[in-house]
């Protein structure tokens, strides 16, 4: 089987418009989250969120590419540009026609949904743009993203709600590392912070009026974001012949279902993705130095991730370092495992923990080192990324220090 | 209809029980209904009395709205619903 390496990164999202600026803010416990600025805000309970700022798409496309885009594929193609940027890769001839792109995404374009259901129903509109469905369709950001890198290979979107970038980083890797494609651009993208998409996640009654706390005992729910994060995944020969820098390797995966409830978690289905990986990707649990947790900051995700944790890593558990670097992004859904990569890969190539901030109280059912507030320097050789969904979906990957 | 009568028969419903089944000390668990009916049955009794109710089901003991019984339910609702007029 071929080795996987990730050459290239890319992000937008509230803690900023690239990976640089992301790790700064990780590094630094910045907090993205803040008042929601949409129309009709002021209908919702909810009105916090990570929203991504100071961004202008009129300044990144024209306007005929923004009748095509929804804000998650914007998001896509940015973060796509600056990982496919860094690799200096170019696609042509057998090299394009093998490499495709699989991305995770959750709820498609919702705010074209949404501005365009708004048109019709409450304005009374008859007529919408034509292309709303081209522009929402769930995998309109893996076309564009083919599109614009000659990507002939296999392309397509995985759909798992939160763990909807785990299971497609784990397809692209699977691709590469069984020979399938030399390279593959993945990772995942949502942006659902709109009237339509808030006021429909009120409904469950687990989002946060007022911030996410990850493990933190006074933790009172989830707070949604927003943005992208996008890889370039590169079998490690075919990376170390063009000598393209190498950020991390992803080592395995695995995939489980809790086949138990639609909504509630289960340390059995978590314990059991989190072991997988790690047989995998033929690892000791012993050498997992840091987790980069679900931590959605629920009262049921958080406790019962720390309790499969334990349970698979034993004394260890409370050597390694877990953290949710949800608190300060928020939780971007489909795009959530893509963005969150970003702190494995700071952990595994810069020794830099991104900390799980807004903690504030001890849960006796969250003892784990969660490197509250402050990041923290420590050599890291092997991290694990968690996601998982409602549907009982879950999806954790390995990655290691890379290391010729 | 009373308060009472109404919430019982939401609650009856929610749990696929007759309304004599439903006792104002059953508690939600004893009749089987779970952390999604929960908030489905929330949902309706915010429809059927027009109210908000501050429930958050991350931390439903500081929601200062106590769903221990169907009698403290019933008196949180008439509460909301008297605050309200």
């Amino acid at each position: 089987m071929k080795r996987v390496v990730i050459t290239g990164a890319g992000t937008i999202n509230a803690l900023g418009h690239t990976v640089p600026e992301t790790l700064e803010a990780m590094r630094e416990g910045r907090c993205g989250i803040g008042e929601l600025e949409f129309r009709d805000v002021e209908r919702l309970a909810i009105r916090i969120g990570g929203q991504v700022r100071g961004y202008s798409a009129d300044t990144r496309f024209n306007r005929q590419q923004l009748s095509l885009y929804d804000r998650f594929t914007q998001f896509t193609l940015i973060a796509a540009h600056e990982a496919i940027s860094q690799s200096g890769l170019e696609f042509s001839g057998a090299l394009a026609a093998k490499s495709g792109v699989v991305l995770g995404n959750s709820g498609g374009g919702m705010t074209t949904l949404d501005e365009n259901y708004r048109s019709v129903y409450e304005d009374g509109k008859n007529r919408v743009h034509p292309f709303v469905v081209p522009k929402l369709m769930n995998n309109a950001a893996a076309g564009h993203v083919s599109m614009e890198y000659n990507l002939k290979g296999p392309s397509f979107t995985v759909s798992t709600a939160c763990a909807s970038s785990n299971h497609a980083m784990a397809q692209a890797f699977q691709m590469v590392h069984g020979g399938m494609a030399p390279v593959m651009i993945t990772g995942g993208s949502e942006s659902m912070l709109c009237f339509g998409g808030v006021k429909a996640w009120e409904g469950l009654r687990v989002m946060s009026k007022d911030g996410c706390r990850p493990f933190s005992a006074n933790r009172n729910g989830m707070v949604q974001g927003e943005g992208a994060g996008v890889f370039v995944f590169e079998e490690y020969e075919h990376a170390r012949k063009r000598g393209a820098e190498i950020l991390a390797e992803v080592a395995g995966f695995a995939m489980t279902s809790d086949a138990a409830d639609i909504v509630m978690p289960s340390k059995q289905g978590a314990a059991r993705a989190m072991r997988g990986a790690l047989s995998d990707a033929r690892i000791n649990a012993d050498r997992v130095g840091y987790i980069n947790a679900h931590g959605t900051g629920t009262t049921a995700n958080d406790k019962t991730e720390c309790a499969a944790v334990a349970d698979v890593f034993g004394p260890h558990a409370d050597r390694l370092m877990i953290s949710s670097t949800k608190s300060m992004h928020g939780h971007c859904i489909g795009g959530t495992g893509a963005v969150e990569l970003l702190a494995c890969i700071m952990a595994l190539r810069d020794g830099v923990i991104a900390p799980t901030i807004g903690y504030e109280e001890t849960d006796p059912e969250c003892a784990l080192d969660v490197v509250p507030n402050q990041a923290r320097e420590a050599p890291i050789e092997v991290a694990l990324s968690n996601a998982f969904a409602f549907g009982g979906l879950n999806a954790v990957l390995a990655l290691k220090r890379f290391e010729t | 209809m009373s308060i009472t009568e109404r919430v019982i028969g939401i609650i009856a419903e929610q749990a696929v029980l007759e309304r004599s089944d439903v006792s104002m000390d059953s508690t939600l668990e004893d009749l089987g209904i779970d952390s999604l009916g929960l908030v489905e049955s929330i949902f309706a009794i915010e429809e059927e009395f027009d109210i908000s109710i501050p429930f958050n089901a991350n931390a439903p003991q500081e929601s200062d709205f106590d769903i221990s019984s169907v009698a403290s339910i019933v008196a949180g609702i008439e509460k909301l619903v008297k605050d309200q007029s």
